[in-house]
C-alpha cells in the first residue's frame, strides 16, 4: 500500500542523505521523495511516499525518528491531507490532435505551458491518481518526455498535527 | 613522604587570564574533552590531525599511540564498555579514518558510547579529491550514531558538547566529528556550552507507568516466565535491580551473548546464555514460555533462530530504550520503552507480585541437570572447553575478559562463569575479528588493578597482533590467551557441517610461533601444550605485572555445541548431549 509521510527536519547540510541513506539501508522503497523549506527558515518538511504495510510504515518511522536531525515524522496515510504533486508533460501532437489534447486536459485543469511544431507542454498540479490518470489519457498521442516533482502534502485545518511552531517550543 | 606536584592543566590557563583571548580549535578540542572528564584518548597521527597533535603536547591527557587506527578504536570500545563511558579516538584524515570504519560499526552494532575525531583536509581542499581526502561524513554515516563535519571553529565546542551528550543518552553509540585542518589550526574565541539543545534528540528513559503496571498483572498470571535479558541491562547499569525484580517476581532468566553478567553464572535462576549456541535449557525455555519479558535485547537473528517458530507460545514484553527495537523482529503485546535500570526500579517500588512458576522452575531445573554443555574429554589433546573451565576456576569467574569472534568466544561465553557485570566484553553484532586483544588494552586502561584477559584464536590475533607493540610501550598488563587451532575455526566448523567437509581457506598453516612473536615484542610469551602447562601459565600470568601472550595448542577440529542450525527453530538444536549429535 502506498503510504504518505511527512517529516520535518532541521534544514542544514547532508540532512537528505541521511534520510535516503537510512531507506536504502533498511531496505525501504521510496516512491517519491521531496523536500522544502517550512515558514521556519531552519527546518525543512520532507515528504515521502513509500510502499508497504503499516508494521514497515511505522519501521520506518521509528527509524527516522532515531536521526537526530529529524524532529517530527506523521503518517498522514490516514488522516485528512493535501498532496499534491506537479508534473510536466511533453505529448506529440500533429493538427488533428492539438485541438483534442486541449480539450482533454481541460477537466483536470491542467494548462499548456509551451508550444512548439510536433509537441506541447502540459502542466498540471493533482493527487498521484489524478496525475496518473492524466497520464493514460494523454500515452495513446505520444508521451516524449514526463517530468514529476512527487508528492508533498500537509493535513488539512481541521486535523491535530503538530505545527512546525509547537516543535519549537 | 613525596609531594604531588600538581602540573597546571589547559583548562585552569583558559578558564583564569586566557579566557578571553582566542585560542586554537585544536586547543579547544583538549579544554573541551577535559571539560567532559575524558582520562585517556587513543589515537594515531596524521597530516590532517597534525594541528590537534600539536595542541595534545601541551596537555596532560593520557593519549595511547595505538600501531593502527583499528587497534586505536577497538581499544576505545573495550574502554566504553567496561566503563559505560564514552571512548575517545583520534585519527588523521583519508585512511586513519577509514581504517577506524570496522570500529565505527562494531560500537553501532553494540550501543557502545564513542566519541571519533577525524582529521580532515582543509574546508578550501574539500571535494578536490586532495591528498589524504575522503568523504569520512559519508562513508560513516550508516555506522554512526550520529556524524558531523566542523565548518565553522565557532561551532566547534558545542559540536563536541552535543557528541558526549549523544553518544551517551539513550541508546549508546559512536558519534563522529570530522574536523578539518584550518579549522583545528583557526582561532577563535572559546565558550563551552553549559547546556547541549538538540531539539530532534529526546530520548525517553522512563517508561510509561501503565504499561509497566500491565507487566506486572501479565507476569502475576505466568505459568512459564522468562527474561531475555541483553547487553541493554548492563548499559544502563540495571543488573542488581534485574536480578532482585528476578527473584521477586520468580521468573527465571536467560542471557543474549552481551547480556552476560548482567546474572551472575551460578545463579539458580539463571538457565546461561540463549540462541545459536546457547544452553538447551535456556532455549527450550524460551520456545515453552508463556511469558517472554525480552530487557535490553533486540532478538537478533544469533538469538532468535527461524524467526516465525520463535517462543510460539509466549506473550511478548518488550523493553528497551530504542523504541526501533521494539516490533521489528518480533511482534509485542507489552512494548515499554524506557530504560532497563529505570524500568526495572518502577517494577520493584510497585510491589512485586511472583508469577505462578514453581512448576516451571522444576522443570527447567531438570533439563538443566539432564542436558547441561557437554564435551569429550580426553587425555592426549587439550580440549578448549577444558581450558576454559580451568581458566574460569582459577580467576573465579572475576576477570574481565575480551574475545574476538568465533569458536573461542563461543566456548568463553559457554564455560566462563561471569559473576559481575561489564567484564565481558566481546563483538556481538557485527562479529569482528582482531576485536579481542586490542578491546583488552582499552579495559584494562579502565581497570588497571583488576585482570584483564584477551581470548583470542589464531585467525584474529594477527588481525591486530601489531598491538602488542603498545602493551609493551606503555606496560599495559593484558595477558592473551591464544586458542590456537591452526584455522579459521568457526569458517571449518561450518565448512563441516554445511559444505560436506571442504575447508576451502579457512586453514592456517603458517601460523607464527605466537610466543617467539610476543618476545620480539618484549612481551612475555608462553607456549602451552597441556593443562598442566596451562594452569601453570594462568597462575603465574596472575602475579606478572605486564603483557604476556600463552599461545594454547588446543585440540585442531573441536567444534561449538549444542547450535542452532542457521533458519531453524531454537528447538531443533542438534548436539544436546554426549552421542546425541
Amino acid at each position: 500500500m502506498r503510504r504518505v509521510v511527512s517529516v520535518i527536519v532541521n534544514n542544514s547540510s547532508g540532512v537528505l542523505a541521511r534520510l535516503s541513506g537510512l531507506f536504502a539501508r533498511r531496505s525501504f522503497n521510496i516512491e517519491s521523495l521531496t523536500v522544502g523549506t517550512t515558514e521556519d527558515p531552519t527546518l525543512s518538511r520532507v515528504t515521502l511516499v513509500v510502499h508497504g504495510d503499516v508494521a514497515t510504515t511505522e519501521q520506518v518511522i521509528k527509524q527516522l525518528y532515531k536521526l537526530v536531525d529529524v524532529l517530527k515524522v506523521t503518517d498522514l496515510t490516514e488522516e485528512k491531507m493535501m498532496a499534491r504533486e506537479l508534473m510536466l508533460i511533453k505529448v506529440t501532437v500533429n493538427h488533428q490532435t492539438r485541438q483534442e489534447i486541449n480539450h482533454l486536459i481541460e477537466p483536470f485543469r491542467a494548462s499548456v505551458v509551451d508550444v512548439g511544431r510536433e509537441s506541447i507542454t502540459v502542466q498540471t498540479t493533482g493527487d498521484i491518481e489524478k496525475n496518473e490518470a492524466l497520464i493514460d489519457l494523454l500515452r495513446p498521442f505520444g508521451i516524449k518526455e514526463l517530468a514529476r516533482t512527487g508528492v508533498t502534502a500537509m493535513a488539512r485545518s481541521q486535523q491535530k498535527v503538530h505545527p512546525v511552531q509547537q516543535l519549537l517550543t | 613522604m613525596t609531594t604531588k606536584v600538581k602540573t597546571r592543566t589547559m583548562s585552569e590557563e583558559t578558564h583564569g587570564s586566557l579566557k578571553s583571548k582566542p585560542i586554537r580549535g585544536a586547543e579547544m578540542i583538549f579544554e573541551s574533552l577535559e571539560r567532559e572528564k575524558v582520562e585517556v584518548i587513543f589515537g594515531y597521527p596524521g597530516g590532517a590531525a597534525l594541528h590537534i597533535y600539536d595542541a595534545l603536547y601541551q596537555t596532560n591527557m593520557k593519549h595511547i599511540l595505538a600501531r593502527h587506527e583499528q587497534g586505536a578504536i577497538h581499544m576505545a570500545e573495550g574502554y566504553a564498555r567496561v566503563t559505560g563511558q564514552p571512548g575517545v579516538v583520534i585519527a588523521t584524515s583519508g585512511p586513519g579514518a577509514t581504517n577506524l570504519v570496522t570500529g565505527l560499526a562494531d560500537a553501532y552494532m553494540d550501543s557502545l558510547p564513542l566519541v571519533v575525531l577525524t582529521g580532515q583536509v582543509a574546508s578550501g581542499a574539500i571535494g578536490t579529491d586532495a591528498f589524504q581526502e575522503a568523504d569520512v561524513l559519508g562513508i560513516t554515516m550508516p555506522i554512526t550514531k550520529h556524524n558531523m563535519q566542523v565548518r565553522d571553529l565557532n561551532d566547534l565546542p558545542r559540536m563536541i558538547k552535543e557528541a558526549f551528550y549523544i553518544a551517551t543518552n539513550g541508546r549508546k553509540g559512536p558519534v563522529l566529528i570530522d574536523i578539518p585542518k584550518d579549522i583545528s589550526g583557526g582561532e577563535a574565541s572559546y565558550e563551552y556550552p553549559e547546556k547541549v539543545s538538540l531539539r530532534g534528540f529526546k530520548p525517553t528513559t522512563v517508561p510509561n507507568i501503565l504499561q509497566v503496571r500491565r507487566m506486572k498483572e501479565a507476569v502475576a498470571q505466568a505459568k512459564k516466565p522468562l527474561i531475555l535479558a541483553g547487553a541493554g541491562v548492563l548499559h544502563a547499569k540495571g543488573h542488581q535491580e534485574l536480578v532482585t525484580y528476578a527473584e521477586q517476581a520468580q521468573v527465571p532468566v536467560t542471557h543474549t551473548l552481551l547480556g552476560l553478567g548482567a546474572m551472575p553464572a551460578g545463579h539458580p535462576q539463571f538457565l546461561g546464555m540463549c540462541g545459536m549456541h546457547g544452553t538447551y535449557t535456556a532455549n527450550m525455555a524460551i520456545q515453552e514460555a508463556d511469558l517472554l519479558i525480552s530487557i535490553g535485547a533486540r532478538f537478533d537473528d544469533r538469538v532468535t533462530g527461524r524467526l516465525d517458530q520463535f517462543a510460539p507460545h509466549a506473550k511478548v514484553i518488550h523493553i528497551d530504550v530504542d523504541p526501533a527495537e521494539i516490533g521489528k523482529n518480533v511482534p509485542t503485546e507489552i512494548p515499554i520503552v524506557g530504560d532497563a535500570k529505570q524500568t526495572l526500579s518502577m517494577l520493584l517500588e510497585e510491589d512485586v507480585v511472583s508469577a505462578q512458576s514453581s512448576e516451571w522452575m522444576k522443570q527447567l531445573n531438570k533439563w538443566q541437570e539432564t542436558y547441561p554443555l557437554w564435551y569429550e574429554d580426553d587425555e592426549a589433546t587439550l580440549k578448549p572447553q577444558k581450558v576454559l573451565e580451568t581458566f574460569s576456576e582459577l580467576t573465579d569467574g572475576e576477570a574481565i575478559v575480551t574475545t574476538d569472534v568465533g569458536q573461542h568466544q563461543m566456548w568463553v561465553a559457554q564455560y566462563y562463569q561471569f559473576k559481575q557485570p561489564n567484564r565481558w566484553v566481546s563483538s556481538g553484532g557485527l562479529g569482528t575479528m582482531g576485536f579481542g586483544f586490542p578491546s583488552a588494552i582499552g579495559a584494562a586502561l579502565s581497570q588497571p588493578d583488576h585482570p584483564v584477559y584477551a581470548v583470542v584464536g589464531d585467525g584474529g590475533f594477527q588481525m591486530n597482533i601489531q598491538e602488542l607493540a603498545t602493551v609493551k610501550d606503555y606496560n599495559i598488563p593484558v595477558k592473551t590467551i591464544v586458542l590456537n587451532n591452526g584455522s579459521l575455526g568457526m569458517v571449518r566448523q561450518w565448512q563441516e557441517v554445511f559444505y560436506e567437509k571442504r575447508y576451502s581457506e579457512s586453514m592456517l598453516n603458517q601460523n607464527p610461533d605466537f610466543a617467539k612473536v610476543s618476545e620480539s615484542f618484549g612481551v612475555k610469551g608462553l607456549r602451552v601444550t597441556t593443562i598442566k602447562e596451562f594452569e601453570e601459565a594462568i597462575t603465574h600470568s596472575l602475579n606478572y605485572d605486564g603483557p604476556m601472550v600463552i599461545d594454547v595448542a588446543i585440540t585442531p577440529g573441536e567444534n561449538v555445541f549444542p547450535m542452532v542450525s542457521p533458519g531453524t527453530a531454537l528447538h531443533e538444536m542438534v548436539g544436546i548431549s554426549k552421542g546425541g549429535m
